[in-house]
């Protein structure tokens, strides 16, 4: 076989998508410790990248996330924020909620939303108070 | 007694089979003697004022299926059949509203009614009626007690049938509005409901595309440390899928108790009553409502 020699693609793991300012990181399977620091570097890399103004991170295709998961998607939310982008996770599954709040993880002071359309109409609305906001201040 | 341990100590093939010839006797004896035997009984329990929830008729039935289980049990002996007999029994007797004690009662005058008619019939040879006594006894006091126990049994089962309904019963998510789901919680919270419920809400709010929850919590009668923890919980991880959640209902009492056991509820949305939940829960999704006057339109 031709293929026989090429070397073993990884699968992908995490997608990032761009879709008008925001960025749509979809996870599709369980990341190591060291896939998640590179995911958060590739993410913040891109926000300033494209200047964009919230990301979304789509956890569907995970059922289990754990304390370190947890805290990577806090630190990678606060990160954001200093670089101006507003963070939503979606698609939390309910055993995986259920699991975290048992085992008390949480994502204190992030937004949360129930998939992807939530979490966009989640970001425009923030984005809308945002200008308003400003506005209001000049 | 001494020749019961001995027979015991050492069963050997013959008293074995001398028992055995003993007890088929005795069965024969109980048989010839069912009609007299059977009314003496029923005598017996109406005069305990035993059974008054069932008519004499009723007794009468009852007491000819028992009499004849119980005779049939005593010949075989097998604890299988045993055990159906006395499933069957409680299975029979306790939708009637019988208490366990008159059960028991009832087994423990048979096996009396029987005993003295035993004594009757071998007054004569006091040392055959010893043997006769030692292979009735045991195997009466063995019925007695499997259908007192089963009966206990029956009645667990009874109570875990109807736990088990009430349970899945009283926890209904309701969606009143689009988005909008509401969770009114009767009776008492226990660790594993306050789970269950859990995890039908979260299921719910993922059906429903939920976006708003209100809990009523008016019929739970307390709330105890563990139970506040578990609507924190719930809240919490409604909120991971997107969901914000209103509880409504909490009497003086339980804010009372909450505010004494120090739980944190501040993450926690409160309002009044029902309403007022649903209203606000209207108003964060953007329904406002209001009162059409019809005086003026």
């Amino acid at each position: 076989m031709a293929g026989v020699d090429l070397p073993e693609q990884e699968p992908l793991r995490v997608s990032i998508l761009a879709q008008r300012a925001y960025l749509i990181a979809s996870i599709h399977t369980a990341l190591d410790d060291e896939h998640f620091e590179r995911f958060q570097h590739d993410l913040i890399d891109q926000i300033g990248h494209r200047r964009a103004r919230g990301v979304i991170i789509d956890v569907a295709a995970l059922d289990v996330l754990d304390s370190f998961g947890s805290r990577t998607l806090r630190d990678l939310g606060q990160v954001a924020r200093l670089r101006g982008a507003e963070t939503v996770v979606v698609g939390i599954q309910p055993e995986v909620a259920f699991a975290m709040v048992k085992f008390g993880i949480t994502l204190d002071s992030m937004y949360t939303a129930l998939d992807l359309e939530e979490g966009l109409s989640l970001l425009d609305q923030l984005g809308s108070s945002g200008t308003e906001l400003r506005r209001s201040r000049i | 007694m001494a020749s019961k341990k001995s027979e015991e100590a050492q069963p050997t093939d013959e008293a074995q089979n001398e028992h055995d010839r003993l007890l088929s006797q005795l069965v024969a004896h109980l048989r010839d003697n069912r009609e007299h035997l059977r009314e003496q009984w029923t005598g017996r329990i109406t005069g305990a004022r035993l059974l008054s929830a069932m008519t004499p008729e009723e007794i009468f039935s009852e007491a000819t299926s028992i009499y004849d289980n119980y005779v049939e049990v005593l010949e075989t002996g097998s604890t299988d059949a045993l055990q159906h007999y006395a499933r069957d029994l409680s299975e029979r007797i306790i939708p009637r509203g019988v208490e366990t004690e008159d059960v028991l009662n009832i087994v423990l005058l048979l096996r009396d009614v029987l005993a003295r008619s035993l004594f009757e019939k071998y007054r004569e040879d006091f040392d055959l009626l010893n043997q006769v006594l030692d292979a009735y006894e045991p195997a009466a006091n063995r019925i007695a007690n499997m259908v007192a126990v089963s009966f206990v049994q029956e009645r667990e089962r009874v109570i875990r049938d109807q736990q088990e309904a009430i349970r899945e019963l009283s926890t209904p998510v309701l969606q009143v509005r689009e988005r909008l789901l509401i969770l009114p919680i009767i009776g008492i919270l226990d660790a594993p409901r306050a789970r269950q419920l859990t995890e039908q809400l979260l299921k719910a709010i993922r059906a429903h595309r939920a976006k708003v929850v209100v809990i009523d919590i008016t019929g739970v009668p307390d709330v105890d440390q563990e139970v506040a923890n578990g609507l924190v919980q719930t809240v919490d991880a409604s909120k991971l899928m997107g969901a914000a959640v209103i509880i409504t209902g909490l009497s003086a009492e339980i804010a009372e108790t909450l505010v004494t056991i120090g739980v944190d509820l501040s993450k926690m949305d409160t309002v009044g009553d029902l309403q007022e939940g649903i209203e606000e829960a209207e108003r964060l999704l953007g329904y406002p409502t209001v009162r059409i006057d019809d005086g003026r339109r």
